[in-house]
């Protein structure tokens, strides 16, 4: 636990000392505004809801986005400059080097996320919105944007460039994304696995502050699968 | 202190290191010596516990490499070929967290800090980004990271790289410091570099121990210890003819002509000074110079890497 806890304070040291995390984040959150300027809040008749359901819609693709690029320094980084050297040497297992960088990222993608609030606030005081929508909303983002830095983090590990690990992550990620189309010329039940494997699916309902264990679940499960991934390739890297 | 054997090492399908064994007493300071690629520094990866082996042991205060990698990591500080810094952080910063992964307690963790800045010189410079400094700050910070837990053995993976002279003979005085506190493990491929400071050296060439012992036991193993520098006055040529006629000499050669005066080397077996000195004055040939060949490391590290790669 002590040694995860000085691996994520270095780590977040890091983000918040260097530019590459900031210019990160203001671009995520240049985006985001722009698109819920242009999709969130045109319509008539538009339910206050409805607009935020649609601002964490465009929130969550963009955190994914935002996700693999603000992990692909992770470990790649530290592979390239020779400072995984000073981790492999130290007392310390790999897998509290892994969850220590994992949570730092996470620490620091909360940033964007408390400074796309406004977004929210400004519904809230054109409209009506529930407390529990919000909470639920951001509570899914910060699911997703788990997911999407532990499978980061995992491509980060494959290689000691941050160019390739990140090309590695996307592509993971956009099979996570596209995989219904995988799912169109399959049958059954294969269709409902494949369908299920898609994580914008399992947002849906956070979008409309709904809350079920079932997408809890799905998300805790990726993360835990792409950091334990991640860890073993940090593991099998000792070998050669 | 540590215990090697057959130590071997694949990367692939390339060894990089073959069957490698040897032993270290505590308090040593040992001397790997190799060209670039040699496997030296995969050899010291694997007793940092960064690499795992192929195969064969490495035990460490009792402790295998394999086994029970942590306890060996609280016990060593390790220096890569390339100093692993984070340019963002300070050096007192780096120093605490690198203590602190090391395992040193909060309460320590002042006083070992100060410690290794001081060892290394650094005190001055401690509130300064890790980025900002000059290679040589980066090499001592380096140092000081290996250090700072105050670890039995030390393994400094090059740590004269990339040095200027004046540099070269801090980092000399900082190793020959630390023996006695420490077991050193030093690696270099420029011999001159860590000479004299060293107890004992292991040459490593092709992922194989090719020779090992003192400085003075490898000269003798080479028997280089006949060589003679001299410097005469007159024609070479003479010289050269008069020395070659010497019992023993094998070889002369002008290694430096200056007007009328010439400075030769001459390679042969056994004590020939004495020889050649008689030889030289007989023949009235003035002599204004006479050497022991100097049977520097370098020498004797270009003829068994030479001959080895000549043999395979």
């Amino acid at each position: 636990m002590k040694n995860i806890s000085l691996i994520t304070r270095r780590e977040l040291q890091a983000y918040l000392r260097t530019m590459s995390g900031y210019i990160i984040i203001a671009v995520m959150l240049f985006i985001d505004g722009l698109l819920f300027n242009a999709f969130a809040v045109p319509g008539t008749a538009k339910k206050s809801s409805e607009v935020l359901a649609d601002f964490f819609t465009l929130t969550s693709g963009i955190t994914m986005v935002g996700a693999v690029f603000l992990s692909m320094r992770l470990i790649a980084e530290e592979r390239q400059t020779g400072t995984l050297a000073l981790l492999y040497s130290s007392p310390i297992h790999d897998l509290e080097i892994v969850l220590g960088k994992f949570l730092a990222a996470l620490l620091f993608l909360c940033l964007f996320f408390l400074s796309t609030s406004y977004m929210p606030i400004l519904v809230a005081v054109y409209g009506k919105v529930s407390v529990g929508h919000i909470f639920a909303g951001y509570f899914g983002l910060l699911l997703v944007g788990a997911t999407g830095l532990a499978i980061g983090t995992f491509g980060s590990a494959l290689t000691k460039s941050q160019v390739v690990a990140a090309v590695l992550s996307g592509v993971m990620v956009l099979a996570l994304t596209t995989c219904w189309l995988l799912a169109k010329v399959t049958e059954r039940p294969l269709t409902d696995v494949i369908n299920g494997l898609a994580w914008w699916g399992h947002f849906d309902s956070f979008r409309t502050g709904l809350v079920h264990v079932k997408h809890v679940a799905y998300f805790c499960l990726v993360t835990f699968l792409a950091l334990f991934a991640a860890t073993r390739v940090l593991e099998a890297r000792r070998w050669r | 202190m540590i215990k090697v054997e057959g130590l071997t090492k694949y990367y692939g399908e390339r060894a990089a290191i073959r069957d490698l064994s040897f032993n270290i007493e505590r308090g040593e300071v040992i001397g790997f010596l190799g060209l670039n690629g040699a496997g030296k520094s995969t050899t010291l990866k694997v007793l940092g516990c960064v690499l795992l082996p192929t195969s064969g042991s490495v035990l460490i205060d009792g402790f295998d490499v394999s086994r029970d990698p942590h306890e060996i990591r609280k016990r060593i500080g390790f220096l890569p070929d390339t100093p692993p810094l984070y340019d963002e952080m300070t050096v007192e910063g780096y120093l605490e967290f690198v203590a602190q992964l090391r395992g040193v307690t909060r309460a320590e963790l002042a006083a070992r800090v100060a410690d290794a800045m001081q060892k290394t010189a650094l005190t001055d410079r401690k509130d300064d980004v890790i980025g900002s400094l000059s290679h040589g700050y980066r090499q001592r910070v380096g140092v000081a990271q290996a250090l700072v837990h105050n670890p039995r053995l030390l393994i400094l993976d090059e740590p004269t790289s990339g040095l200027d002279p004046v540099q070269i003979v801090e980092m000399r005085e900082l190793i020959q410091k630390l023996k006695g506190e420490h077991t050193v493990l030093v690696s270099s491929h420029i011999l001159g570099e860590i000479s004299q400071i060293c107890d004992r050296y292991l040459v490593i060439q092709q992922g194989e121990i090719i020779a090992r012992g003192t400085e003075a036991e490898l000269s003798k193993l080479l028997g280089s210890g006949g060589n003679v520098e001299l410097e005469v006055q007159g024609p070479a040529q003479r010289a050269i003819d008069v020395i070659m006629n010497v019992p023993g000499v094998t070889e002369v050669t002008v290694s430096k002509l200056d007007g009328d005066n010439a400075a030769l080397r001459v390679v042969g077996v056994g004590e020939l000074r004495p020889a050649v000195i008689k030889a030289l004055v007989v023949a009235e040939i003035g002599v204004l110079r006479v050497d022991k060949g100097a049977a520097r490391l370098e020498n004797i590290f270009l003829k068994l890497t030479h001959g080895k790669e000549a043999a395979s």
